[in-house]
């Protein structure tokens, strides 16, 4: 059984967990499934700094905050106790577009030549923690929710806003991997 | 035990407050319950977070792959979990389903701003670049990602200047 968990698991069983978050949120409290959330939260518990929109009271949304450190706590669990021996896979096509950009560490979640403490406090760091963490929080509040407030709570509760943000989150993505990215890896 | 009377449907006298404004999931539950009923979305977090990193949701490659075209790993997941979602809502609404506490369920309607195409247009050119969203970040951080605890530091910056700017861009 543990063998079986430590595999890489069927996007078809990540998709069942994940979209029966949804009704298991509203059942336990009436409460609508979405993430980034939780960044305004903290915002407006540290450094409401006057502003209208961080202006509320944060401890009626607190269920958010122990959801995210629940998400922080699995991928803790699943990286401890339930990692999976083998390396990643990575899509042949997608593998030799990335060899190509300079990235030679394959085999974990993610690569370790961008994805790595020396480069913090690098032109790296820069790009891809500093600057694309940036676009998230600011895009993701623009936008009024995120992959999960819009993508899967959106979508599913049939609402037609949510699927324009999806599309946009999509084209902004394509974007971004295909003609920004590709740009990006020429400077390192 | 909280000593708050309990009244089922109380939530429909609330008039809506800023909490609800460009955010999908606030609430309008008017039950007052001790600080620890709040573990149950941390029993329901930890699943999520597991089934992020066994599903490999939060590898920078798989998102590298869904908009490169070359895998259908994460079209898959989006998909699947839309239909269980779409589903299951139909199912709470048609049965006129309860949370456990008795309220009823409610799901307000999100109105269409210009926020949706201009955010969401900044938010995946970020997804890319990080190879997370907001949910992967924690997941991330816990599954031993050090350097990702600035990317979420630096979401938290970008959520702030949008708090900022938000009188000033267009909606």
């Amino acid at each position: 059984m543990l063998e079986l968990l430590r595999q890489p698991w069927h996007w078809s069983v990540a998709g069942l967990f994940i979209g029966l978050t949804v009704p298991a949120l509203l059942i336990l409290g009436n409460k609508k499934f979405g993430i980034s959330s939780s960044l305004r939260h903290m915002c407006a518990m540290t450094v409401p700094a006057g502003l209208s929109f961080l202006k509320y009271d944060w401890k009626k949304e607190i269920w958010n905050m122990f959801f995210v450190v629940g998400v922080l706590i699995g991928g803790f669990i699943a990286n401890n106790f339930l990692s999976n021996p083998d390396a990643v896979e990575v899509a042949a096509a997608t593998k030799a577009r990335l060899v190509e950009y300079g990235i030679t560490s394959f085999g974990s979640l993610m690569p370790a030549d961008i994805f790595s403490v020396e480069n913090i406090f690098s032109a790296k760091g820069l790009v891809f923690f500093v600057f694309g963490g940036f676009l998230v929080g600011f895009g993701a509040r623009y936008a009024g929710g995120c992959t999960s407030g819009h993508a899967i709570m959106g979508i599913s509760s049939l609402q037609w806003p949510s699927l324009v943000a999806t599309i946009a989150f999509m084209l902004g993505g394509f974007f971004s991997a295909n003609i920004l990215l590709p740009l990006i890896f020429k400077l390192f | 035990m909280s000593t708050t009377p309990f009244t089922p449907q109380n939530d429909a006298t609330v008039t809506a407050d800023v909490r609800h404004t460009d955010a999908m999931c606030t609430n309008e539950s008017e039950l007052n319950h001790p600080w620890w009923y709040n573990f149950k979305y941390m029993a329901i977090g930890i699943v999520f977070g597991i089934v992020f990193v066994k599903a490999e949701v939060v590898s920078w490659f798989r998102i590298q792959e869904m908009f490169q075209l070359t895998s259908f790993h994460m079209y898959g997941v989006i998909g699947t979990a839309v239909m269980v979602g779409m589903l299951s809502i139909a199912l709470i609404k048609k049965f006129q389903v309860k949370s456990i506490y008795g309220e009823t369920i409610t799901i307000d309607d999100k109105k269409f701003n210009k926020g949706q195409i201009i955010g969401g247009l900044i938010f995946g050119t970020g997804w890319a670049i990080t190879g997370a969203c907001p949910g992967p970040l924690y997941a991330q951080i816990g599954a031993g990602f050090l350097p990702v605890f600035v990317t979420l530091f630096s979401a938290l910056v970008g959520t702030w200047v949008y708090a900022y700017l938000r009188p000033k861009l267009p909606h």
